[in-house]
């Protein structure tokens, strides 16, 4: 019996002792009706063909191991960064159940939303009611500032019109006439989550904006983060920047309190956000700035419609990326850059030097949003690392001509090749045939990691299955820091696992490195 | 307190008066059916009193806007009853997020080798887009198959679990599903489990179950050498391992486990079930439906069993051994006395620490009510317990378990949990992801009661050990003790007022 009172064994070492071993072994043996073991194995080593490759990536249909969702998951996100506002996902109920879950199991925190609970009848005869009932009841139990719309495909397939609905739904009393009901469309069967995030922000900000006369105040800045993983980090490391500069400026959309909220006895549902004071007053901006250019595509048009100027970024990490975006920040503000921000990206640079032996000529694979596989393709030729496969399954043709043109510029970029629109299944063959030193992804890439044996770094959303990363920024020249030191504790952790075994590799295994 | 404690029921019915006046009064009505105080079973039967000692009104539609904690259809049939089965390709049919949000998160263990031979944690869609909804998925669906079919050549059969725009198009899958199954010469069950349909996850199992029925029974020339002895187990996921915590003292009694739906399954396991001798079933909810199909179909009894903390274990294991006979019974009773040197020695060391200590939960199938007395091993007290997809018979089921005064809550709102744990202030609470993280900001300990909190198995003896220490871990840990800033004057408990 190998459980015992003094040393409880959970799932990890129980199932590896011998009882249950032998128990599983039997089980397969009797009741399981397998393949033979050498019909697996020979399969598994096929996988690892060019053959397999050349078959997995001509898939036209079947989609195995995305590394995207679906839009109402960024409208839900979107709507996490203003001032107390609750999202009413429109459509079936599973939906917003997902989501909630999806943003606490990455954050670690609270994720709250509210669905309009559609059932079959409402798939017959439209939601309204699901609408002028929740809404009601959303308003009254959870006291919103704002009630932020967005849809699940059910909705969008049976064709449900939100706005003659968030009308009806005011008309009947269901909040306030003059309650604040953005809304956005956002059919899971069209983009992905980033597509939802701009959809969402498109209409929050033209609910405030449309028909209002707009003042134009030089100098002032909008910031449009995009939808964040980091946002905890990010926000912050970015608001310290601006500050430095002495920038007026507003972050339209904020989850960077929203998703850290203290433990101190109090739940709060809502916390931080962009005020809705100061959305309204962000029409006057003279700039809109967007972090991430795919998540902010209609957007920004909207953005430049209004009349303010409009510049995008790609996720702004690392060096030359950093410097760009502060450069266009003083540009419009008139805000020179301080001292304490060159100095900043002094040590930045310091680091990258003391570190450059151990980076030079790495070899990336890299996955994620199409905006942060971009930063971190540029911040690893920065550290004269080699990207070799990057790949973005919500990333288009236009994305891959930018990454394309990236890599141009530097010889760093000379073997990389860019994987629009494909899956880490995909991804699985590109790595047994063309291998790499380090892959840069989320948790999911831990299935990559076991079956190739690529060490997995977990940069981007989600991570389910390390705790506290999004705390930490990896925008700016600080971000750029937290992303090298965690690639190098990855190169350091590996080389003293390789040579870790006494009396083998006692040489090798270096105090100082 | 002893384990014949009353909860305080009169506290409880404040609570609900509470929640229930914040509502508009349409909700209001409407909720008033789910929210009750358990009464003493004695008081049962009275002229017009409520039939069983937890009466709520159950599986009926969520109240939109009010925050339930339910999930779908796709979740009851993919998540739960499906998605575990090992040796087959499950495709997530129709827009990338169901399958994607739903991706290795329920923690169904299982031995194999993924993506070859095995394909529980990885997420097949079929990732529509504009035009399928426009024109019709079918066309896609076919090549999804043959696609899954030359990538995946071992996969044993392919499963489609709809997804909302499926039944929305008027796609038909059943079409494409015995096309393909004829031409690749394989298994392939279409499923009905839009999420739209139903109320919550609760019809999915039922159409999951449903599927099997129709797609899978006598479907195949079976071969099987049967014994007396052969048992299916049903109904148990094998979340962080537990169906192997459970298997493990059935076999030590001597039966011979035939197959184990759903956790760590195999279609074999599945197509052969008919030739078993007995059914048993430890999340009814779940799962039902095909027992009773099995039974009245194939003449296979079935009975309920609960293997959560060494009282229900032992209650279980005689319960079976009794419908196998003495040698049997024999076998078991030399197996609990096996184990009760451990039961002790866990009894022993985390009792003490957890006397009195009480507990609310909110959960889904069968938990509300199975885990009840493994808390009350230890010493502990529910208080508060609610489904979150519960139908009559599992509240008729959970009246033998708890004591009067408990707070029940069926489909329980956010809004309502909140303010029933800041009123009563449990030592514990037990329920889901989307609770946890509210709860312990609020300073009260918290394990999820879907996923073990990433620990298990919880089920059997093994698995109770786990339990102990978890729950154990979870309250005693120093840090609820930090929350206050030593500055800050504390504020004073809801519950502690009211008992003054």
């Amino acid at each position: 019996m190998p459980q015992s009172a003094e040393k409880v064994l959970d799932h990890a070492p129980l199932f590896r002792e011998p009882e249950y071993r032998q128990m599983l072994a039997a089980k397969k043996l009797n009741f399981e009706c397998p393949h033979p073991d050498q019909v697996v194995a020979d399969q598994r080593e096929f996988t690892k063909t060019w053959e397999y490759r050349e078959k997995n990536l001509a898939r036209e249909a079947l989609v195995v191991n995305p590394a995207k969702a679906c839009q109402p998951l960024g409208a839900v996100f979107a709507a996490a960064g203003f001032e107390r506002t609750m999202s009413f996902v429109h459509g079936s109920q599973g939906c917003v159940a997902y989501y909630r879950s999806h943003l606490s199991r990455h954050f670690k925190e609270p994720a709250s939303a509210v669905s309009s609970s559609m059932t079959e009848d409402a798939a017959v005869f439209g939601g309204l009611k699901n609408m002028v009932d929740g809404l009601a009841n959303t308003y009254t139990l959870y006291d919103p500032k704002m009630i932020a719309v967005s849809t699940t495909c059910m909705a969008e397939v049976i064709g449900d019109d939100l706005h003659g609905f968030i009308e009806n739904a005011k008309n009947e009393g269901s909040v306030p006439r003059d309650f604040d009901v953005p809304f956005a469309h956002t059919p899971a069967f069209v983009g992905s989550h980033i597509d939802g995030y701009d959809g969402m922000m498109e209409g929050v900000l033209e609910h405030f904006w449309d028909g209002k006369e707009r003042t134009e105040a030089a100098g002032t800045i909008n910031i449009i983060p995009g939808f964040d993983g980091f946002c905890v980090g990010n926000n912050r490391e970015v608001r310290h920047l601006l500050n430095l500069m002495g920038v007026s400026y507003t972050f339209i959309q904020d989850a960077s309190d929203q998703f850290d909220t203290p433990s101190d006895g109090e739940f709060r549902m809502y916390d931080g956000g962009t005020k809705i004071e100061d959305v309204k007053a962000a029409l006057n901006a003279e700039a809109t700035l967007s972090l991430q250019h795919y998540n902010t595509r209609h957007t920004l048009n909207y953005c430049a419609e209004v009349g303010q100027a409009t510049a995008s970024f790609h996720y702004p990490l690392g060096v030359q990326a950093t410097d760009e975006f502060l450069m266009k920040v003083s540009a419009i503000s008139g805000k020179e850059i301080p001292e304490a921000i060159r100095l900043e990206r002094g040590r930045l640079i310091d680091a990258m030097a003391d570190s450059q032996s151990w980076l030079h000529g790495k070899k990336y694979a890299i996955y994620g949003d199409p905006d942060f596989v971009y930063a971190i393709t540029r911040f690893i030729m920065e550290t004269g690392g080699e990207p070799i496969h990057c790949l973005a399954t919500n990333g288009t043709a236009a994305w891959e001509a930018e990454m394309k043109e990236l890599l141009a510029s530097s010889p760093f970029g000379e073997d990389a090749q860019v994987w629009a629109g494909k899956d880490l299944w995909a991804m699985r063959s590109l790595l047994f045939t063309e291998p790499v030193d380090l892959l840069i992804g989320n948790s999911y890439g831990k299935y990559l990691e076991r079956d190739t044996g690529t060490p997995l770094i977990r940069l981007t959303f989600p991570i389910f299955d390390r705790h506290h990363h999004h705390r930490f920024p990896l925008m700016g020249y600080q971000g750029g820091l937290r992303v090298l030191t965690t690639i190098l504790d990855k190169i350091f952790d590996k080389l003293d696992r390789e040579t870790i075994e006494p009396g083998v590799t006692d040489y090798s295994y270096d105090l100082t490195r | 307190m002893s384990l014949d404690h009353e909860n305080n029921g009169a506290l409880h019915e404040k609570l609900i008066e509470e929640v229930l006046s914040q509502y508009p009064d349409k909700a209001a009505k409407r909720r008033k059916k789910h929210l009750s105080v358990a009464t003493h079973r004695d008081e049962i039967g009275e002229a017009g009193k409520v039939l069983s000692e937890c009466d709520v009104k159950s599986n009926i539609k969520s109240i939109p806007g009010v925050m339930t904690i339910r999930g779908c259809a796709y979740a009851g049939s993919k998540g739960v009853v499906w998605g575990p089965v090992k040796d087959m390709v499950h495709i997530s049919h129709g827009p990338v997020g169901c399958g994607q949000y739903s991706w290795s998160q329920r923690r169904n263990y299982y031995t194999g080798m993924t993506g070859i031979d095995t394909f529980v944690t990885m997420q097949f869609t079929s990732d529509f887009q504009e035009k399928d909804i426009v024109f019709g998925g079918d066309k896609k669906l076919e090549q999804v198959i043959d696609e899954v079919e030359e990538l995946f050549p071992l996969n044993k059969g392919i499963t489609v679990q709809s997804e909302c725009p499926i039944g929305l198009i008027g796609d038909d899958i059943e079409a494409v599903s015995r096309k393909k199954a004829k031409e690749h010469d394989k298994t392939i069950v279409p499923v009905r489990c839009e999420g739209f349909r139903g109320v919550s996850q609760s019809l999915g199992h039922h159409i999951a179950n449903d599927a099997i029925r129709d797609w899978v029974f006598d479907k195949k020339e079976v071969e099987f050498e049967p014994s007396p002895y052969d048992v299916n187990v049903i109904g148990d996921y094998n979340i962080g391992g537990d169906a192997w915590a459970s298997r493990i003292l059935l076999e030590e009694v001597g039966l011979r486990v035939v197959g184990n739906w759903s956790g760590d399954a195999t279609l074999a396991e599945i197509e052969r079930a008919p030739k078993a001798k007995l059914n048993l079933i430890h999340c009814y909810r779940s799962m039902n439906y095909i027992c009773r199909h099995m039974e009245e179909k194939y003449g296979i009894a079935w009975m309920e069993y609960n293997f959560f903390g060494p009282s229900q274990i032992e209650a279980s294991l005689r319960k079976i051994a009794k419908h196998f006979g003495p040698e049997i019974e024999d076998k078991t009773e030399a197996v609990i006395a096996k184990y009760r040197p451990l039961v002790d020695a866990v009894i022993a060391k985390y009792r003490p620490r957890l006397e009195g200590k009480t507990v609310m939960l909110y959960v889904g199938g069968l938990r509300p009510r199975h885990v009840i007395t493994a808390y009350e091993d230890l010493g502990m007290e529910i208080v508060g317990t609610g489904y979150e997809f519960g139908h009559n018979d599992d509240y008729q089921r959970t009246g033998h378990y708890v004591k009067k005064g408990t707070l029940i809550y069926d489909d329980v709102t956010g809004y309502e949990l909140e303010k029933f744990i800041e009123g009563i202030r449990p030592d514990l609470v037990g329920s889901g992801i989307k609770e946890k993280y509210p709860v312990q900001k609020m300073g009260i300990p918290f394990r999820q009661m879907h996923s073990w909190d990433y620990s298990g198995p919880y089920h059997g003896y093994d698995g109770f050990a786990i339990f102990a220490r978890d729950m154990d871990l979870a309250i005693n840990n120093p840090v609820w003790d930090l929350y206050d800033a030593p500055w800050k004057k504390k504020a004073v408990p809801l519950a502690a007022m009211a008992a003054e």
